[in-house]
């Protein structure tokens, strides 16, 4: 399959793909394409909504012509190739690791034959990128975590996932901004507000942006508004 | 204008499902928050039209009836969509109409006898502080309408008065009839091409009956499962209409309230104006898939916009 490729979704959508798999330079390619195509198009876009390796544009069909957009996208992909690996923002993110804030801790370290302190380590080592986003306003998929540590989602969800839960799986890794039900594997408790209706932007990071995250102690945790 | 009165209407019973509504939000997909919006646009446009109001005022949808509200102002009220008996005081009101409520009424929705949602739009349109752009609400998010949630008794809506009593009636030959069978057309897309010959006849020559998980997400479907071996996908970005087959192979239209990713094979989409029928349906209605192809699509916008200009014609003053 040859990429870019652009094909129908619905009577106003249209979804690109720009490769069979995600990676870091693809997210960073979509990153950079965004704002590009809204410059090119304007009011005319309804939506672009990222996604590991595609992008979804939602337009009204009778502003305007897919094959406009085909041209936009012309124009604009080009001008990706290069696009840079570290434009975008770096965030650290604090988060109290512990079997008190992450009921999965012990038994992922115990299935990954590794010491609770090996896990915590393995998962700060990494720079993630924000590969997508959604499940949930602010929820934020973020790739990869060390092979070691990766784990299969829970054969039954939670009914009842906290706020701030730091969870892994498969390769993947996320903060729930907000309590829900959820399926991944819990090691710790991130303090800070992810997501905030009220702000203006609402998120810190969006599709393509990194993140890192820094173990705090207990106190730290609590001083800085977690809850437990 | 007149001055936005907070507590214009008191909810005395938000019966089963109503909400606030308005375009919808737009522009916020890529931080998670979905569309949201009327499930039928065509009868909360019109609910809007006949009090001459703005086409995106805010109004009430109403699922399968139940809503009872006091005016603490005098307006006009207009309900479209689902047949259901809409009464003042006990007096019933015609729907497709405007009609003036006075300081005290009680505007009451029975049990829907024929589709689904009910649209309640007042003058000037409710005032509610919109939320990312919309005033519409997402329960599942928590956004937008009053706190983010459903209508519950005790809430109050903000209204603007307005002493005016003449308006408008669409004339019931052309009000739609609700919940016959449906032909959905589908604009092939996505993971069309990757089903085989087999499956996408076997999809296309069965039917399907609305289950009853049928919600402002998305409507599951029963019928002729469609076996696939799609290893997982990595999720993508997702249409109003979207049809996807999780592994059991029963089709799932996704709708307005859709999450806005999904990692699940979908066919293509439903076109929206089947879409807004698919959401006046009950459950064990029979559906049935049809492809178009996507310029077929807009010709068919196109001409709904045409007949929506011809209905302004039709209009009656009261």
């Amino acid at each position: 399959m040859s990429y870019p490729r652009l094909q129908s979704a619905g009577e106003g959508a249209l979804i690109l793909y720009l490769a069979d798999n995600p990676s870091d330079s693809i997210t960073a390619r979509l990153a950079a394409l965004i704002p590009k195509l809204y410059r090119a198009l304007g009011e005319d876009l309804l939506e672009l909504v990222p996604s590991y390796h595609s992008l979804l544009i939602l337009f009204d069909p009778l502003n305007i012509e897919p094959r406009q957009i085909r041209d936009a996208l012309m124009l604009c992909l080009p001008q990706t190739e290069q696009a840079n690996l570290t434009a975008g923002k770096l965030i650290e993110l604090p988060v109290y690791y512990s079997e008190e804030s992450g009921a999965d801790l012990g038994s992922l370290a115990r299935q990954a034959k590794l010491s609770i302190d090996e896990v915590i380590a393995l998962h700060q080592q990494v720079e993630y990128r924000v590969y997508a986003i959604g499940f949930a306003p602010g929820f934020a998929y973020l790739g990869e975590v060390d092979k070691r540590i990766a784990m299969p989602r829970l054969a039954t969800p939670r009914k009842k996932v906290p706020k701030g839960a730091v969870a892994i799986a498969d390769r993947q890794t996320a903060v729930y901004p907000d309590a829900s039900p959820g399926g991944w594997n819990l090691i710790g408790l991130c303090p800070s507000t992810l997501f905030d209706p009220a702000q203006d932007p609402p998120m810190a990071f969006s599709v393509g942006d990194r993140i890192c995250f820094k173990a705090i102690d207990r106190q730290s945790f609590l001083d800085l508004g977690g809850k437990l | 204008m007149n001055d936005i009165l907070a507590d214009a209407f008191e909810v005395l019973d938000g019966g089963l499902f109503s909400i606030v509504v308005d375009k919808g939000r737009f522009g916020f997909a890529h931080l998670g928050l979905t569309q949201g919006g009327p499930m039928d646009p065509f009868a909360y446009r019109w609910a809007n039209r006949l009090l001459e109001n703005n086409d995106h005022a805010q109004a009430l949808e109403v699922s399968l009836g139940g809503l009872t509200l006091q005016a603490r102002i005098q307006t006009r009220l207009c309900v479209t969509g689902a047949v259901v008996e809409v009464s003042v005081n006990g007096q019933p009101q015609a729907l497709w109409q405007s009609f003036s409520v006075q300081e005290g009424d009680t505007i009451k929705l029975g049990r829907t006898r024929q589709g689904v949602r009910s649209y309640v739009a007042v003058s000037g349109g409710f005032c509610v502080a919109p939320q990312f752009g919309s005033a519409t609400t997402v329960v599942r998010e928590g956004i937008g309408g009053l706190h983010g949630n459903k209508l519950k008794k005790g809430d109050m809506l903000p209204a603007r008065e307005d002493k005016q009593r003449a308006g408008w009636m669409l004339p019931p030959a052309h009000h739609p009839h609700y919940g016959q069978g449906l032909l959905l057309r589908l604009v092939p897309g996505y993971q069309y091409a990757n089903f085989n010959q087999e499956q996408k006849q076997a999809f296309f020559t069965h039917s399907y009956r609305i289950s009853s998980q049928a919600d402002r997400m998305g409507y599951r479907l029963k019928g002729e499962a469609i076996a696939h071996d799609f290893k997982s996908l990595w999720s993508e970005g997702i249409c109003l209409g979207a049809v996807q087959l999780p592994g059991d192979g029963q089709p799932i239209v996704l709708l307005h309230d859709r999450q806005t990713i999904g990692g699940y094979p979908k066919l293509g989409a439903v076109l929206s104006l089947d879409c807004a029928r698919l959401s006046q349906c009950l459950h064990g209605t029979e559906v049935q898939f049809e492809a178009i192809p996507q310029a077929m699509a807009k010709a068919l916008l196109l001409e709904n916009r045409s007949q929506d200009a011809q209905l302004q014609q039709t209009l009656i003053q009261i």
